[in-house]
């Protein structure tokens, strides 16, 4: 075991880590501990844009966006955390280009702006173009960027370290554990201040965007040392993803003109959202395309897709704003997005909820109490901006402005303060994991227990909910999990043991599918991506309110969820219906 | 708006959403390394019922997971995008998420290796560090001079474009890893962190080209290239890599850029 000290150490390395770097880094000493070579976070899988008010293409203030942002997330936002995001988003944006991000431009050289489903004109009156991007590809220009600029400060990265444990020692932060995947080495990183960064949970879902990787590590760690995880059943579904594959295709594509279509050809969603149309927001989109496949109008012999149409899109155009995502078509599919709709139906994509924290990025212990010393910023964290729904382009703004946020209050918080005590053998609790995976000699493989979980996922709590199903859901993690306990491995070595590592990814997925199933299973009504068929309306008197959801361990080592409820921060806007 | 797409179907769209799909029996030869157990690599045959239209890695994931668990390789993003999982599949580089069995020659066994030119550590995991010190050593950020303007800087859509292919850069590595002068000499900047000079030398915003120019025009620097188009031939972006290097080749001469 090796012990280092830092003052300041960020866990995770996609867009919101490495933002946070930049700025912690030019403060603080700082480390990166990073599962990924930082370029293989998913931040590069990001495609459609990043919206800031910046009216270079046709009118357009924050405060629309913030409305845009409010209503988006179904009024479970916090309202001062959304305008802090959309006001700040402008300088991200062009904190963004001044450090070289290569963004398309307008004819007058500015950067140009598109469409984006939910954000809109004046508070709902007609689709606005705010989507700042870099043809198809804004999130990995973004990663890109961001890692340019952690080479060009000196930030210390540790590759392919695996954070196992978050320590806390009378009530502080005291640093972190973390499993070295080169040698199987277990380090400790002692830190005034910890940032958790490290993504989302997509994985426990079957057909999902997400990437192999985003398993939950930072939620599953603060959850287990007893740390609130805030509006879990809150898991968006994006409307357009590769059939079957739930690869992503943009957003960005029904922004550039793209048309969702049934069997019979028909653009369907002028019935279901009038104004917006194929540019409602993604919950109302993900619904309406469940319910033309339920009605029988799905497409292909199972009738259990429909189209994304761009047919009737100018080649040139495709090229030139949407290259990649007709590569994916291409490559995947073998089909010609110039002359065939593409089969597509709607992806896992993002986590709304997470580590809760307040604006600064400090992470809440309770509904009003932080941890001092530990911070959190983007898909782990929920801040809350999303609420119920998080808005196309939203999450690289979150992890730009929050990233920054976090990186800074970081740094400055170590720099006034000492490092905390470690706990006695700090290590204690992780190697007794990795001990116990790797001399397991039971008979339950990771793979089967994993593919079962995002099967039930998948049928039980996905776009539509109900009681019965979130109950089978519930029956079935648990299941699951008595099973983990005999889970066993074949690699027993120490070097780049990637079995081990699933091992440990499939533990933290299943403590987190619990949690997603026992608070959707309590919020018994409807509410942006969180639809429940046998209480299909929002309930603003009984449900307002964040879900905090905690892991209890009973004396014979049992878990099980305690439920809380955080209210809304609510500013300049009150809940009203929500139509698009 | 509502034009029927129905009437549109292609062969290519009604394949693509045939039901029901045949799977074949596939064998991947892997070459497999661990120095914990042995000190040389050795070629292991599984034998899988896949689909012809999954992915490599697909099959590799499922070798790990109902096979041979020590089996060993990085795989982020699966759709070619994230740059971890290039390899050297029928002895070209590709990245394993982005080539579809039916496209590697099944009926025969399809050979999987790690690329070439860095230390193999496990299976098919590489030492990316020299790869990455390549990239830090071409100063990869946008450096400027003067006074920041209060808002964005003006850049045309032709200066835009004129440095778009190689910021579609994934840090791969397919391309310097399919690079005989990086295989033989391994001072070689190599394809990779030209490419992303060449990203910073023909962005107009840049003040910095002179200094990348002279780093490249060291002695490992893109003289060595002998222009074999490997590079542009592995590359899953579509990067074209030779003529990037061309470029810059170029402007070392003309001083233009």
């Amino acid at each position: 075991m090796q012990i280092h000290q830092y003052d300041t150490v960020i866990v995770g390395a996609g867009g919101a880590g490495m933002r946070a770097a930049i700025e912690s880094t030019q403060r603080s000493r700082t480390a990166v501990l990073t599962k990924l070579y930082p370029t293989r976070s998913h931040t590069g899988a990001a495609q459609g844009g990043m919206c800031a008010a910046l009216a270079n293409v046709e009118e357009d203030n924050w405060e629309w966006h913030t409305f845009d942002t409010v209503k988006g997330g179904d009024y479970l936002v916090d309202q001062d955390a959304a305008e802090i995001m959309c006001k700040e988003a402008i300088d991200a944006v062009l904190d963004l280009e001044k450090m070289g991000l290569p963004f398309s431009r307008t004819e007058q050289g500015r950067i140009d702006q598109r469409r984006f489903g939910g954000h809109s004109r004046n508070h709902g009156e007609a689709p606005v173009r705010r989507s700042c991007y870099a043809a198809d590809r804004t999130g990995h220009m973004i990663l890109q960027t961001l890692f340019q600029n952690c080479v060009k400060h000196g930030v210390e990265f540790f590759n392919e370290f695996y954070v196992l444990d978050l320590l806390i020692n009378e009530g502080k932060t005291a640093g972190v554990v973390a499993y070295e995947l080169a040698t199987g080495e277990i380090h400790v990183f002692q830190a005034k201040a910890v940032v958790f960064a490290s993504g989302g949970t997509g994985k426990m879902f079957k057909v999902t965007s997400n990437a192999h990787t985003l398993t939950g590590d930072g939620q599953a760690v603060a959850l287990r040392r007893g740390l609130p995880l805030e509006d879990m059943e809150f898991f968006q579904f994006h409307p357009t993803g590769i059939w079957r594959m739930g690869i992503l295709l943009t957003e960005g594509a029904r922004g550039e003109g793209g048309i969702l279509r049934n069997k019979d050809g028909e653009r369907f969603m002028e019935r279901y959202a009038p104004v917006m149309k194929d540019l409602a927001s993604r919950d109302v989109c993900s619904r309406a395309i469940y319910s033309e496949i339920r009605a029988g109008r799905g497409c292909g012999p199972d009738g259990d897709h429909v189209y994304l149409d761009l047919t009737h899109l100018p080649p040139e155009q495709l090229d030139a704003k949407l290259p990649d995502i007709t590569e994916f078509a291409r490559t995947y599919l073998g089909i010609e997005p110039y002359t065939d709709p593409i089969p597509i139906q709607p992806t896992a994509h993002y986590a709304m909820g997470g580590i809760p924290t307040n604006v600064e990025g400090e992470v809440l212990a309770n509904n009003t109490d932080i941890i001092p010393g530990l911070y959190a910023a983007g898909e782990v964290a929920c801040v809350s901006v999303h609420g119920a729904n998080r808005l196309g382009t939203n999450s690289l703004l979150d992890i730009n402005v929050f990233g920054r946020r976090a990186g800074i209050a970081a740094a400055e918080y170590a720099d006034k303060s000492g490092y905390v005590e470690l706990p006695a053998n700090p290590a204690e609790k992780v190697e007794a994991m990795i001990d116990g995976l790797r001399e397991s000699t039971g008979t339950e493989s990771v793979a089967q227990i994993r593919k079962e979980l995002q099967e039930s996922m998948d049928a039980n709590a996905s776009v539509y909910r109900t009681g019965d199903t979130l109950k089978q859901a519930v029956t079935d993690i648990a299941a699951l999990k008595e099973r983990y306990k005999n889970v066993a491995i074949q690699d027993k070595g120490m070097r780049y043991n990637t079995d081990l590592l699933e091992a440990v990814e499939l533990g933290n997925l299943l403590d987190l599918a619990e949690v997603l199933a026992v608070s959707a299973l309590a919020r018994e009504e409807s509410r942006g991506g969180h639809y429940r068929e046998d209480f299909p309306t929002r309930d603003d008197v009984k449900f307002m309110q964040h879900t905090m959801a905690y892991q209890e361990v009973a004396a014979d080592g049992t878990t099980s969820i305690r439920l809380d409820y955080k209210p809304v921060v609510t500013t300049r806007y009150q809940p009203m219906e929500r139509k698009y | 708006m509502s034009t029927p797409t129905v009437e549109k179907h292609s062969a290519a769209l009604d394949a693509a959403e045939a039901g029901g799909t045949e799977l074949i029996t596939v064998t991947l030869r892997i070459r497999r390394f661990n120095p914990e157990e042995h000190a040389d690599p050795v070629w292991v045959d599984y034998q899988l019922e896949m689909d012809p239209k999954e992915r490599v890695l697909d099959a590799l994931n499922k070798v790990k997971w109902e096979q041979d668990g020590t089996l060993t390789y990085r795989r982020s993003c699966a759709h070619g995008i994230c740059g971890s999982d290039a390899m050297r599949i029928n002895g070209r580089n590709r990245l394993a998420c982005k080539t579809l069995i039916k496209d590697v020659n099944p009926e025969k066994p399809i050979t999987v290796e790690a690329i070439k030119g860095l230390a193999v550590l496990k299976d098919l995991i590489v030492d990316m560090d020299p790869f990455f010190q390549a990239y830090k050593d071409v100063m990869p950020f946008l450096i400027t001079e003067g006074n920041q303007p209060t808002r964005e800087r003006l850049q045309s859509a032709e200066e835009r474009e004129r440095f778009d292919d190689t910021t579609k850069c994934i840090l791969c590595a397919a391309c310097t890893s399919s690079c005989p002068v990086f295989w033989n000499d391994g001072q070689y900047f190599g394809p990779a962190a030209i490419v992303n000079a060449h990203r910073f030398i023909f962005d107009s915003r840049d003040d910095a080209a002179e200094q990348r120019l002279e780093i490249l025009n060291d002695r490992e620097g893109v003289w060595r290239c002998r222009t074999t188009f490997n590079c542009s031939e592995a590359c899953p972006r579509g990067i074209e890599v030779t003529k990037a290097i061309q470029e810059v080749k170029r402007a070392l001469v003309t001083r233009r850029f």
